[in-house]
């Protein structure tokens, strides 16, 4: 029998942040999932240490403020997706702009450079990864992820899941559905 | 990403494969560092040294005397120390049959190899970018399968 997990992505990342913290003996407070403010001067080492820990567990510290943008961005996006909002590219960048407080274009550039990709593809992909977990738990049909993840309909789901990775929604299932049976 | 060097291994047997794809590589605007090995053997040869840099990702021909391509890939995901590594295959092929046989034997994206030159340079930015999300956005790694 094999079961599905469902992950709360949240309280997973303040308890290994926290855990990872507390070994460290700094004195620290976490604002939200990606702000992290330490009470103390921390020397150089320490925080080549700190950043050595996280590696393990896919954390970074982001020391550049470009960087903290880049993320902030991913974060936004990731919120509004998993709320199931509905977004759109003057929504977005509208809701963006709004949510860190800097003009969008600014935003954009930033984005770009850092990531060699577009927010706008970058909303996509993430999208698209969020039908494929849905997908790959094998309990929504195509048209209720298609109603879920706000796209307009089944057929336009489909063509931009078919844009972004090349398969068609069912044979991505039929793939992952084959490889779970193989393990 | 901007400063980031991008390490690549690319294992294909034709020179003059080796010859562009090291060309493409050289023209993007992701820096990339990229390690050519001649067949499989090579490569399982390289990647089983303990002090070998591993890849962020594998560009993997599938069609190479010795050990193919797809041998090399079923190696990697049973060893415990490579099976995280990023795998592109590439082939000729376009036969469903034999793509979706390489994604259930553990390749996160296959490229049907390009005509020319500059197609293939989109394809490869294309594919250091997707991995890149995949480093970098915390994405589910069961789900990485790209077919390009």
């Amino acid at each position: 029998m094999i079961y599905h997990l469902i992950y709360d992505m949240e309280a997973i990342c303040r308890r290994v942040v926290q855990d990872q913290l507390k070994n460290s003996g700094l004195k620290f407070t976490l604002l939200n999932r990606s702000e992290l403010q330490i009470d103390q001067q921390i020397p150089e080492f320490s925080f080549d240490k700190l950043n050595k820990i996280f590696h393990g567990f896919g954390v970074q510290i982001a020391a550049d403020p470009e960087d903290l943008i880049v993320l902030k961005i991913k974060d936004a996006i990731r919120e509004l997706i998993e709320k199931g909002e509905n977004i759109t590219v003057d929504k977005n960048s509208c809701y963006l702009s709004k949510a860190l407080n800097i003009n969008y274009r600014y935003l954009s550039r930033v984005f770009s450079a850092l990531t060699f990709t577009t927010i706008e593809n970058y909303i996509i992909l993430q999208k698209i990864e969020k039908a494929k977990e849905i997908i790959a738990a094998d309990v929504l049909t195509f048209t209720e992820i298609a109603w879920r993840l706000n796209y307009s309909s089944v057929g336009h789901f489909s063509m931009q899941f078919k844009n972004t990775t090349g398969f068609t929604p069912s044979r991505f299932r039929r793939i992952i559905n084959q490889r779970r049976n193989l393990v | 990403m901007q400063n980031q060097l991008v390490y690549v291994l690319l294992a294909d047997d034709n020179e003059d494969d080796r010859v562009d794809f090291v060309e493409a590589f050289e023209s993007l605007k992701i820096h990339t560092s990229v390690k050519t090995v001649n067949n499989g053997v090579e490569l399982m040869n390289f990647l089983n040294e303990p002090s070998s840099q591993l890849p962020h990702i594998i560009f993997l021909d599938l069609n190479m005397p010795k050990k193919s391509g797809l041998e090399c890939l079923i190696e990697i995901r049973k060893s415990e120390r490579l099976k995280r590594l990023t795998v592109a295959v590439y082939s000729t092929s376009s036969s469903e049959k034999d793509i979706d046989r390489t994604f259930l034997n553990g390749a996160n994206i296959y490229i049907k190899k390009p005509e020319n030159l500059s197609l293939l340079k989109q394809s490869l930015l294309q594919v250091l970018t997707i991995d890149w999300q995949y480093h970098s956005s915390g994405l589910n790694r069961d789900n990485f399968l790209f077919l390009l």
